[in-house]
């Protein structure tokens, strides 16, 4: 059985969740340019770094970025207008109380944070209600969670693969499920900014 | 009208209600209670375990765990993570030594609880650092855990040779003063760390779910056991760990755990913030 289309206009968005590896600073920060500070719908975003090293992924985008940028951390509700990152060598879900928990189960799909553990558990979480975005990347992860929030009905929007700067990521998830949308980030970034308003009515 | 719109709860979906009977009917049959642990990984580690056990559902492992106690036994070693590593947070355990140490030092004797040691590894690394910090003879060391399976483990102090390499870079980085390789005797793919390390300390089984506090410590180690856990749960974990601490005493928390989100964060006050230290009293 089909899903009928995403529909931006009658569904309603209430998180966007977000997955890369390599090349995934740069895409995400086209993605997210120009975002307003009166910006609304929280996202959270797994990028692969290298584990044993802190990440100043939320320093490095909160100067990017005129709205508030977080490494997630254990139990934290997600905030409305807020940036959250996963922090390295856990693994990040969103837990019903719409509050983030970590976990140190081994990697998945050679990953941890797993991109598929995050979507996967926003599925759960906000049904219909979620979108999520996959970028460049040099493995598969991600493309089961995607697959998921399709499944949820969901929205799923991924990468051009002939734009990403490795294409393995979004061409992993494209061939797992025919996903709403495949861009280049500058449309993705206007399909983003479409959900956003229609998060506001 | 408020002004804030607050959005529904998705419906419990199948799978989330059979895994709530699951717990429920362990907690009935076992009294191991795993009904507070945060759903998203717990559904994970069950969905797993029934991939390893070849069942097809949630309802049917209910079915068999409840009449096969051996079953049982396999399952806990999925519902808990035995996930850990010696001196893991390097930055941890020198904040112990430079911050902590110096009071305890203070005490007649001190009492260490390590919550949630699962295999052991946590304790040993501890043992060490007290042994060099001149503390360990006047010590009491107490390692808890549910699953019985690793605290045997935890016993014996045997570790796998793979893992060395890394543990030793972690205790170089965690101010160790001696060679690593002083504290264990290599054979064939194990190392097995000098057993008079915990030779006095007390590994027992320990719910922080279900049991109480038996004894005043001074030091309450508790490292990546809270994230599995909601925050219900959480708040009586923090609540036993106050209880037990003597006034003006150390608890020490995963790198990325925080008693921000819990109803004790006013009833700690961070001693080491960065390394996720606290001190009992505002």
């Amino acid at each position: 059985m089909k899903k009928p289309p995403f529909s931006p206009d009658r569904q309603r968005v209430e998180a966007v969740v977000l997955g890369a590896s390599a090349g995934g600073i740069d895409a995400l920060s086209v993605l997210l340019d120009g975002l307003p500070a009166n910006w609304r719908i929280p996202m959270t975003a797994v990028l692969h770094l290298p584990e044993a090293h802190e990440s100043r992924l939320a320093e490095i985008f909160a100067q990017r970025l005129p709205i508030p940028v977080h490494e997630a951390a254990d139990k934290m509700p997600l905030a409305a207008g807020s940036l959250y990152f996963a922090p390295p060598g856990y693994h990040l879900s969103i837990e019903r109380e719409r509050c983030f928990s970590l976990s140190c189960e081994p990697p998945v799909r050679f990953s941890r944070p797993s991109i598929d553990v995050l979507m996967a558990s926003a599925a759960d979480t906000y049904g219909s209600a979620v979108a999520g975005f996959l970028l460049t990347g040099a493995n598969d992860d991600g493309a089961e969670g995607l697959h998921r929030i399709h499944l949820a009905g969901g929205l799923t929007a991924v990468q051009d693969p002939k734009e990403a700067l490795i294409s393995i990521m979004p061409s992993a998830a494209i061939a797992r499920h025919a996903p709403d949308h495949v861009l280049p980030l500058r449309e993705l970034r206007a399909l983003l900014l479409q959900l956003e308003s229609a998060h506001a009515h | 009208m408020n002004a804030e719109y607050t959005p529904p709860l998705q419906p419990l979906s199948d799978t989330e209600i059979e895994l709530r009977l699951l717990m429920e009917a362990i907690y009935l049959k076992y009294s191991y209670d795993f009904r507070n642990y945060t759903l998203a990984s717990q559904k994970r580690r069950v969905l797993h375990a029934l991939d390893q056990l070849g069942l097809p559902s949630i309802s049917a492992l209910q079915e068999k765990v409840l009449r096969d106690t051996a079953l049982f036994g396999r399952l806990l070693q999925f519902l808990t993570i035995p996930v850990s590593e010696m001196f893991r947070d390097p930055a941890y355990f020198l904040a112990l030594r430079r911050h902590v140490v110096p009071i305890l030092h203070t005490y007649p004797s001190v009492k260490v609880w390590v919550a949630g040691c699962s295999t052991g590894e946590e304790v040993f690394s501890l043992a060490i650092l007290l042994r060099e910090e001149g503390l360990l003879e006047r010590t009491q060391i107490y390692a808890t855990d549910i699953n019985p399976a690793s605290l045997e483990k935890a016993r014996l102090g045997i570790f796998p040779l793979e893992a060395l390499r890394g543990y030793t870079a972690n205790y170089q980085r965690a101010g160790g003063l001696n060679a690593f390789s002083d504290y264990y005797t290599a054979a064939y793919d194990a190392a097995r760390f000098d057993p008079s390390l915990c030779a006095d300390a007390i590994f027992a089984d320990h719910s922080l779910a279900t049991d109480s506090v038996f004894a005043e410590t001074q030091l309450v180690s508790c490292r990546n056991v809270l994230i599995y856990f909601n925050r219900q749960l959480q708040d009586r974990a923090l609540g036993l760990f106050h209880e037990s601490l003597s006034h003006r005493c150390f608890l020490g928390l995963g790198s990325k755990e925080s008693i921000d989100f819990s109803s004790y964060a006013d009833r700690f006050a961070p001693h080491a913030r960065a390394e996720r230290i606290y001190r009992k009293g505002p």
